[in-house]
Parts: C-alpha cells; sequence; structure tokens
C-alpha cells in the first residue's frame, strides 16, 4: 500500500462555542480520490476550514497530521506551504490586489519557506502561462483584481487554477461543482484529473453524484453529525443519488 | 489674555519692518488689514466648530523660532529627495523652511508662458499680477490665514499663461531642515489663466527630525475658465513636524482640477481643502490618503461649494491607521440656491488595523437646490478576516498578507492620480510606506 498523506483522528471542532465536528476519522493515501458526501449542516465545509487553519474554528480534541506533520499546530500559510490546498466553496474577492501579485507572493512565499530564492519575473510568467492552460483560464483574469467580478465558473475556475499553480500534496475541493453549469463543471475537473498523480490525492466534497462523473473516488464516505457514518466505493455516491440522505439520517438517529 | 496667537504677534509687533523688508507691496499691503483681524481673534481649539479633533491653539502654542530675518540654513537638498520620487521627470523648485531656492535644473528650462518662483521676488518683480491673486482666494477673515498673511516672507508664485499646456510637471519641494525649533509661513500662490494646464507635484519632507517644526501653509489656486489643474501633495515628514495647511481652489466655468493629498508621515497634520465651483460646468476631484502609525495624528477637511449650475465635484478620503494613530475627516459639500444640475459626492472609508488607532469622521451635505444629485458615505472597519485567511490558505504570511490588503485599499485613490508617471511612484511609495521601508533615507541612498 503507498503512504499515508492525512491521517485525521477523533477530530473535534466549535464554532461560536456550538461543536459540529464529533469525532471525525479519516486517512488518505498517496495517488487516492476521496469524495466526502452528507446532507446540509453536517460538517464538510468545517472539515475543510479547521484542516486549512480558519481561525473561526476552534479545534477542542484529536490529531490531523499531513505527510506525519502536525497541522494543527500550524499556522495556515505554513499548512499551505506542507502541500494542503483548499478549494474555497465561496472564493473570496479581494479588490485592488491583482492575480499577477497574489499568486507571485504565494509562489515566492513558498520557495522562501523551503529556503530558495524568489522566483524571477519571466520563470514566473512562464508558469502563469502553462498553468493557466490546466482550466483554459482567460488571460484577462488573471491580470484582474483576486476574483474581482468573476463569475461563478471563472472563480472555481480560477481556484483550480491557483492549486495548479502551488502544487499540493492533499487538495480538498470544497463543492467545487456549486454554481457551475456542465461546460464549466467539465473544465474544471478536467482540470483536477490532469494535475493528479500517484504523489499526491484529493478530498472531494460534494452534494451532488454529478460531480464524480468526471472526478472518480476511490472512496466515497458520508459525513453526518460532525463524523463519517459510512465509507464505500464510487457505488455508494450512485445509491445516495437515488435514495436520498433520509435511511442515512434513520440509522445515525440519536 | 494669552494665548498661542500673542507670541507671534509680538514678534510682528517688535520687527514689522523686518518681516517686510523682503517682500513687495502686494503681501506687504495686506499685512496692516490681518492685525487687524487678529486683534481680537483666538486660533481654533478643540471647541471651535470643524476643529473638533485637532487644536490649532495648540499646535501654534510652543515656542518655536521663526527665521524673519532670513538667516541662511544649508541644506543638501538632493539627499532628501531623490530617494523618495525617483526618476519622475519634472521642473524642479524647492522651498527650504519657508525660503524658495531656485534650483539650477529650473534655469532655462521652464516652458515659455509658466513662471515657477520665489512669492517674495515676484512680488517685487510682478506687484500687478501677483496683486490680483494674492489674499483673493484665501478669506482673510480667518485667523489661520490672517496669521499666515502677517509673517509669511516668501513662499512660491506659478504661473500658467492663458492657452500654454506644459507637458511637463512642476515640483515644489518643501523641506525642513534646521539646527533648532522653527515654526515656517509659506504661501503658495497658482495662477492657471483661461485654457492653460498645469501638473503640479508638492512634495513635503522634514531631513532632521531631532527638532520640532511647525509649518504653516496657505495655498491659494486660481483656476480659470476651461483651465485644467492637476495636484499631488505628498507629506512625508518627521514625527516632530507639525502642518497646517490650507488650500483654496477657485474653479472658473468649465475649468478641471483634480487634486490629491496623501500623507505618509507626519507628527500632526491638519489639512484643510476648500473648493468653490464658481463658473458653471466646473469639475472637482478632491481625494486623498493617510497612512497613520506611530503617534501620527491626521485631521483633513474639506469643504466643497457648488455656486454655479452643472458643476461636479467628487470626494475620495481614505485611512489606513495603525499603532496608536489617530485621524480625523470632516467633509462638507455645500449647494447654493444658485446652482441647479449639481452632482455632488463624498466618500470616506478607512480601516483601523490596530486596536489603538483611531479614527473621527463627520460628513455632512448643506444642500439648497432641489435639482441635484448628491451622495455622500463614510465607513470605518477592520481588515476583511475572510480575505485575510484566503491569502493565507495560499501561502502568504499574515504580515505580507495584510500589507498586501492595505495596500490594495489605497488603489483606487492612487489611481485617481494622473501625472504622468506618478501614479506609479505613488503607488512604490505607499507599497513602501506599509512594508515600513520608507523614511529611512540612509539605506534609500544606499539603492543609489
Amino acid at each position: 500500500m503507498s503512504d499515508i498523506l492525512l491521517e485525521v483522528r477523533n477530530l473535534h471542532a466549535t464554532v461560536e462555542g456550538k461543536e459540529i465536528l464529533k469525532g471525525l476519522d479519516l486517512t488518505v493515501r498517496e495517488g487516492e480520490v476521496h469524495a466526502i458526501m452528507g446532507p446540509n449542516g453536517s460538517g464538510k465545509s468545517t472539515m475543510s476550514g479547521v484542516l486549512a487553519g480558519n481561525p473561526a474554528y476552534t479545534v477542542t480534541e484529536g490529531t490531523a497530521r499531513l505527510h506525519g506533520v502536525d497541522l494543527l499546530g500550524l499556522a495556515p500559510e505554513d499548512r499551505s506551504h506542507e502541500g494542503l490546498f483548499l478549494s474555497f466553496q465561496y472564493p473570496v474577492e479581494i479588490p485592488g490586489v491583482s492575480m499577477v501579485n497574489f499568486m507571485r507572493a504565494a509562489v515566492n512565499a513558498k520557495r522562501k519557506y523551503f529556503g530558495e530564492e524568489p522566483i524571477s519575473a519571466s520563470e514566473f510568467l512562464k508558469l502563469m502561462r502553462q498553468k493557466r492552460e490546466v482550466v483554459e483560464l482567460d488571460n484577462k483574469l488573471a491580470s484582474r483584481s483576486v476574483n474581482e467580478g468573476f463569475s461563478g465558473g471563472e472563480k472555481k475556475r480560477n481556484e483550480i487554477f491557483q492549486m495548479a499553480m502551488l502544487e499540493p500534496r492533499l487538495s480538498i475541493l470544497d463543492e467545487t461543482d456549486s454554481g457551475l453549469d456542465i461546460d464549466a463543471l467539465r473544465i474544471v475537473a478536467g482540470g483536477v484529473n490532469k494535475l493528479k498523480t500517484s504523489k499526491n490525492a484529493t478530498i472531494v466534497i460534494t452534494h451532488y453524484q454529478r460531480l464524480l462523473d468526471y472526478i472518480k473516488p476511490d472512496y466515497v464516505h458520508i459525513l453526518y453529525k460532525g463524523r463519517i457514518v459510512m465509507t464505500g466505493g464510487p457505488e455508494l455516491a450512485l445509491e445516495l443519488e437515488e435514495k436520498g440522505y433520509d435511511w442515512i439520517k434513520e440509522q445515525n438517529k440519536d | 489674555m494669552d494665548n498661542a496667537l500673542k507670541q507671534y504677534l509680538d514678534l510682528y509687533d517688535a520687527n514689522a519692518g523686518i518681516v517686510a523688508a523682503a517682500s513687495g507691496e502686494p503681501m506687504n499691503s495686506l499685512r496692516a488689514e490681518a492685525r487687524k483681524v487678529l486683534g481680537g481673534a483666538t486660533l481654533p481649539t478643540r471647541h471651535t466648530e470643524g476643529y473638533e479633533k485637532t487644536s490649532v491653539e495648540e499646535m501654534f502654542a510652543p515656542d518655536y523660532g521663526v527665521n524673519i530675518t532670513r538667516v541662511g540654513i544649508p541644506v543638501d537638498v538632493a539627499a532628501s529627495f531623490r530617494c523618495d520620487v525617483p526618476n519622475l521627470s519634472t521642473l524642479l523648485g524647492t522651498v527650504i523652511n519657508d525660503k524658495f531656492v531656485p534650483s539650477a535644473a529650473l534655469d532655462g528650462r521652464l516652458p515659455e508662458g509658466v513662471t515657477f518662483m520665489s512669492l517674495a521676488r515676484a512680488s517685487r518683480e510682478m506687484p500687478e499680477i501677483v496683486s490680483a491673486h494674492y489674499g483673493k482666494t484665501a478669506p482673510a477673515s480667518d485667523p489661520c490665514v490672517a496669521l499666515n498673511t502677517l509673517l509669511v516672507q516668501d513662499g512660491v508664485f506659478i504661473h500658467v499663461a492663458r492657452g500654454v499646456r506644459p507637458e511637463k510637471a512642476l515640483q515644489l519641494v518643501n523641506i525642513f531642515q534646521a539646527p533648532v525649533a522653527l515654526a515656517a509661513f509659506r504661501r503658495i500662490l497658482v495662477v492657471v489663466e483661461e485654457d492653460a494646464e498645469l501638473k503640479l507635484l508638492v512634495c513635503d519632507h522634514t531631513q532632521d527630525g531631532g527638532h520640532p517644526y511647525l509649518a504653516s501653509q496657505v495655498i491659494e489656486v486660481s483656476v480659470a475658465s476651461g483651465a485644467r489643474l492637476e495636484m499631488c501633495a505628498i507629506e512625508e515628514s518627521s514625527p516632530a513636524t507639525t502642518r497646517h495647511s490650507q488650500l483654496f481652489v477657485s474653479q472658473q466655468e468649465g475649468s478641471e482640477a483634480v487634486i490629491n493629498n496623501t500623507t505618509l508621515t507626519c507628527g500632526t497634520s491638519r489639512n484643510d481643502f476648500c473648493v468653490d465651483l464658481y463658473g458653471p460646468a466646473a469639475s472637482c476631484r478632491l481625494t486623498g490618503m493617510a497612512v497613520g502609525g506611530g503617534r501620527m495624528h491626521i485631521d483633513n477637511s474639506t469643504s466643497v461649494t457648488h455656486h454655479s449650475p452643472r458643476c461636479k465635484s467628487d470626494q475620495l478620503f481614505k485611512y489606513v491607521l495603525d499603532e496608536d494613530s489617530q485621524g480625523a475627516f470632516e467633509g462638507c459639500i455645500t449647494v447654493k440656491p444658485s446652482a441647479p444640475f449639481t452632482e455632488a459626492f463624498q466618500t470616506n472609508r478607512n480601516i483601523l488595523a490596530s486596536d489603538f488607532a483611531r479614527m473621527h469622521c463627520k460628513p455632512w451635505l448643506v444642500i439648497n437646490n432641489d435639482e441635484v444629485k448628491c451622495s455622500h458615505g463614510a465607513s470605518t472597519g477592520q481588515l476583511d478576516d475572510d480575505a485575510l485567511f484566503y491569502m493565507r490558505s495560499r501561502g502568504i504570511p499574515a504580515t505580507e498578507a495584510r500589507t498586501m490588503l492595505m495596500q490594495a485599499f489605497m488603489v483606487d485613490v492612487i489611481d485617481t492620480v494622473g501625472i504622468p508617471g506618478l501614479r506609479e511612484k505613488l503607488r512604490h511609495l505607499v507599497d513602501r510606506r506599509f512594508s515600513g521601508t520608507i523614511g529611512d533615507c540612509a539605506t534609500c541612498r544606499n539603492h543609489e
């Protein structure tokens, strides 16, 4: 079996005093794609926020290790440097900060973390050009302010573009399919697939089976009331599509 | 009664002849009236409406020296200034403390129809044109203006003749440098004649922060019909520098003014902007930004008055206040009954970057005509936490992300600056200010 990339054990987290994650366990190995599904309010976005280090969440118990590194002890920027990437459900607009400056700052911060020199201007532009092609991101978007005035589809494409730029070990795609039409979905999913290697891994958080037609998961987990309550193969997603979540809720009554 | 004014009045009364010695009739003829105004006056205090957050009385109270006998103070002009707005191609003039110093770079290079010289000299050599404009835009009844009129000995006279539109910007550098505490009374008189154009950059520097300095500055600007003014003032002084700058602009028919004031570093800085749109269809874009840190105190006060139909004005002021700095903004739009079809807007946005910084704002409108489109908005908040986390999640360290967000906040103000090359320089200066590398001339010269 390949090496473990992410290991989450008994993770509990609260937001504004309310416990959302109640003992989450998850193991992701190199080369794997995991889908996390679950009804609204089950803790999917909280899980991604906690792993990425969003200060809005407080971890009260448990551990999370990324290739052996204690993730919860790191600042969000260092989690990124260690290879974690979160594609936001709602990418943030940052007026006045150009995509170019934003990406250059991100790339150079990572290089600095590993004791490398800043990237040269020409090398950087070349990299931008290459990675843009992964999700067919318009050059015009790359010269604008971060996400400002981008359509829903453009924002999600921009997330995958950033993922391509940063070459993470583990990517968490938080409802990357929401707000996408079929064409955009195909492009975004295609981008994710192009970036897949035997050394990295992806966690796909989604409501719908549709995305999983494009990004094929090795495992499907059902998150409910802050815990993984069921794990299966791709067929579990199909079953959910057909039957909804009621039977899961029924099985996991308090 | 003992107040801050007394020492200045005593000084004047004892030395009236010396004060008047170097300047011509247009400047001297207004001193008697100014003295009369000040006889029963006091400078504004926090109890004076419009000065609630900055007491001019307190600014002027310390015993600064006034260089009334015009003792020469040697200054290395190039050093102060080369590092701050580098490589900008301008026609440069310098005021050291309160004395205009003609630079070699200026001689013979001014385009035909452009005058850029010492105000004292202009008042002696061309009294008609100076007296036609001097003391006309700034109200003599304002005690701060009157004090300046009383004690001013020099400053700058800029005149652009009818129809002349020089491509190059004029640049005025005000430098404080003295081996002792010093108060400087400066006057800048700017006349842009019909259909003429002026691009003017004014930089205020303090070269040696070791001594307390006080600047009293009155800028009178007349923009004639069809004329255009583009003016950008940058203050980069020291914690020991106190400045009261009053800008009075009068605009005639169809004229256009784009004015920016940027405070990067200072001690206490109070800036008044008073724009009167007298002629129809005139327009004014008035913007300002302030980057507060340490114990800086920055107070900008605007008053834009629409006297005629179809004028447009747009004000945008932004502050980022960190550490223990204090900011104040009072902005006023007045629409006279005689000014239908006015479009007047005002926006003030502020970010408090520390728990100790304070911002006070007071936007107001006085509208006496029904046919107007007017708005004002003010907000004070903090850096966007969501944006901050988004940037950090991409690997950008928190400090750098904060700096980038603060810079980004100022972008729309910087974008109003139209002087060729200056927008980029200003962006660079603001970036350096936020990243904490400004004001260190020693480092800067090493770059050369």
